[in-house]
């Protein structure tokens, strides 16, 4: 008994460490693109299309973050970096250093909406407020003049581009508090807080109607227009850059004024952000 | 059964010669030969998959811990005793499951609080009391609540549950640690009442009548008779109870609110919990391949696997003990 388990054990040994050896992965010539994981859907969407209209061609989308995707514009690992913030002074400065001219180009707007049931009185949050109540220092909806109710926060799972947004627009990269839940769809929030008179979330634009209720930031009312035109403070343009303005009729050129065409406003619609022409 | 007649027809029709040539000896040596290398292949292929999914994991996992910015045993000591998880934060992420594992055993115990006694009930209840009728219609119904995937379970308890427990009781968040543990018991019981029903059937009548016999009434036989003597299946029911709402996904993802807190005071279930399952299954899809938060996931997976492949060894220990002969 003992020599036959003993060999199975040696087996499992074996197996480990064969487990630990890293996977190494060939790469081929393609499109590159890398970055912010806010935009990262809106590339991996304009990459499908170009991939049926230009079968020749093989695009990868990285979603890695924008930090990343300057450092590889910079370092000419990618052609195109996706970001969701503009390029900071010191990432130009080693961008000109090393030969690379960014360029940015606005594809579209990101807003996030900030919703609590409808029979919520509460009609209006400061930006501070609303990262107080997720950092856990505000939990009664009578601190804000609403009624006595405990304030159940509600998340996007931490891997969404929604929450990426609303953890870099609202909560300043602050950790969010413990008792905050989380789901990982915008309907599924949507459902949450439509069914939870104590709750508080948030949702792209296009997950606003009459059975949750959006809340004024700062005084300003969330709308198509509001967060096109920068107003609302829980938006942002999201960018990609490029070394230099690209060569007219090249790929990368067609990639970067996708968001023109009609094709691509739909998909900017589809993912939730806002196209800039709503202007 | 066949008659004595039919059985000298038999004999009559067997003509296979009985010393056999070279030629047929080989031939069925060498189908036996295929046959029983096929199904060997096809027995190999299911412990195969089980084996490469303990590679892949374990293939996965490993880089977490192997990370070269923090040494191995930090991380160890981070994984398993804080309560931060903050896989995704830019400068400063934390990947502590304490709570985490703390929710898994909130959902499970809570659940089998519940099932145990109800399925156990249910078990006796159909074994020794209900007629052959009612056991033939309610085993069947029984065992279609098995069948439900659990997604409707988990649209359940965020339309219907959720809604009910904060109108009626008061609570302020309806998806919680009571409504996920509610839903799992629901759906653990199936699996409890049908093995521990047949861990009480396999106890002989004649113990029964044994019982009886010495002027036992049929409750004291029930409960110090048959059911010590089934004690080993009954375990086993429950621990397969238990795998079901350890492993479950789905239902705990959309009902337990997924907040990484371990409850304050413990006792209070109206708080939201998060599972290992929920948080593997939220997460994984969105996650970029190869970062840490990705492996840390692979990592949750490896402890999860771990507790599931003990608890299978235990139930699998009584499921034996159950079928020795009983003296």
């Amino acid at each position: 008994m003992m020599v036959r388990h003993g060999k199975t054990v040696l087996f499992f040994i074996g197996l480990t460490l064969w487990a630990a050896q890293p996977v190494l992965a060939a790469e081929g010539k393609t499109l590159q693109i890398d970055g912010s994981t806010t935009v990262g859907p809106l590339g991996d969407a304009f990459a499908e299309v170009f991939k049926e209209l230009h079968p020749d061609v093989s695009i990868t989308v990285k979603k890695t973050g924008s930090g990343d995707g300057a450092a590889a514009l910079i370092d000419g690992r990618c052609d195109i970096a996706m970001m969701s913030r503009f390029m900071k002074d010191k990432e130009f400065q080693q961008a000109v250093e090393k030969g690379v001219f960014p360029v940015a180009h606005v594809i579209a707007m990101d807003g996030v909406c900030v919703v609590v049931h409808p029979s919520n009185p509460v009609t209006e949050l400061r930006t501070e407020q609303i990262r107080d109540i997720y950092m856990g220092k505000i939990t009664n909806w009578k601190e804000l003049g609403g009624p006595d109710m405990p304030i159940v926060p509600v998340s996007r799972d931490t891997s969404s581009g929604t929450y990426e947004s609303f953890h870099s627009m609202v909560m300043h990269n602050e950790k969010m508090a413990a008792n905050v839940e989380y789901v990982n769809s915008n309907p599924q929030a949507h459902a949450r807080v439509r069914s939870t008179p104590g709750a508080i979330g948030y949702v792209g634009i296009g997950f606003l109607d009459r059975y949750v209720k959006a809340l004024k930031v700062d005084g300003v009312m969330p709308t198509r227009s509001t967060i096109a035109k920068g107003i609302y403070p829980v938006s942002r343009p999201l960018f990609l850059f490029t070394n230099g303005y690209p060569k007219l009729g090249s790929i990368i050129h067609a990639f970067c004024t996708f968001y023109l065409t009609e094709k691509g406003q739909e998909i900017i619609e589809a993912k939730g952000f806002v196209p800039v022409t709503e202007y | 059964m066949t008659t004595a007649g039919s059985q000298s027809d038999a004999a009559v029709q067997f003509t296979r010669p009985l010393r056999l040539t070279f030629r047929d000896d080989l031939s069925s040596t060498l189908l036996s030969w295929l046959v029983k290398s096929f199904l060997f292949v096809v027995t190999f292929c299911s412990v195969a998959a089980v084996l490469l999914i303990f590679v892949f994991v374990i293939r996965q996992a490993a880089p977490f811990f192997a990370e070269s910015r923090v040494s191995p045993l930090e991380r160890l000591t981070e994984f398993f005793t804080s309560r931060r998880w903050f896989p995704e934060h830019q400068a400063h992420p934390e990947y502590g499951i304490l709570a985490i594992i703390a929710g898994s055993f909130y959902v499970t115990i809570t659940s089998l609080l519940i099932a145990v006694p109800t399925g156990l009930l249910a078990a006796v209840f159909l074994s020794d009391i209900a007629s052959f009728r009612t056991r033939q219609i309610c085993k069947p119904l029984i065992e279609i609540l098995a069948a439900i995937p659990s997604v409707a379970y988990g649209v359940f308890a965020v339309m219907v549950v959720a809604p009910w427990l904060q109108k009626n009781i008061g609570f302020p968040t309806g998806t919680n640690a009571l409504n996920a543990s509610l839903i799992l018991s629901v759906m653990a019981m199936p699996t409890i009442i049908s093995v521990a029903e047949d861990a009480l059937s396999a106890v002989g009548r004649e113990i029964r009548e044994a019982s009886y016999a010495l002027g036992a009434t049929r409750a004291e036989t029930m409960l110090r008779i048959v059911i010590p003597a089934a004690h080993s299946g009954i375990l086993a029911a429950v621990i397969l109870g238990m795998m079901r709402a350890v492993g479950e996904t789905m239902v705990v993802w959309m009902a337990s609110g997924n907040a990484t807190q371990i409850p304050s005071p413990w006792w209070d279930l109206s708080q939201s919990v998060r599972t290992m399952t929920a948080t593997i299954a939220g997460e994984l899809g969105e996650v970029p391949q190869g970062t840490t938060h990705f492996h840390s996931l692979f990592a949750i997976g490896l402890v999860l696997l771990i507790f599931t492949f003990c608890l299978n060894l235990l139930s699998e220990h009584f499921i034996m003990q159950m079928k020795k002969p009983k003296r």
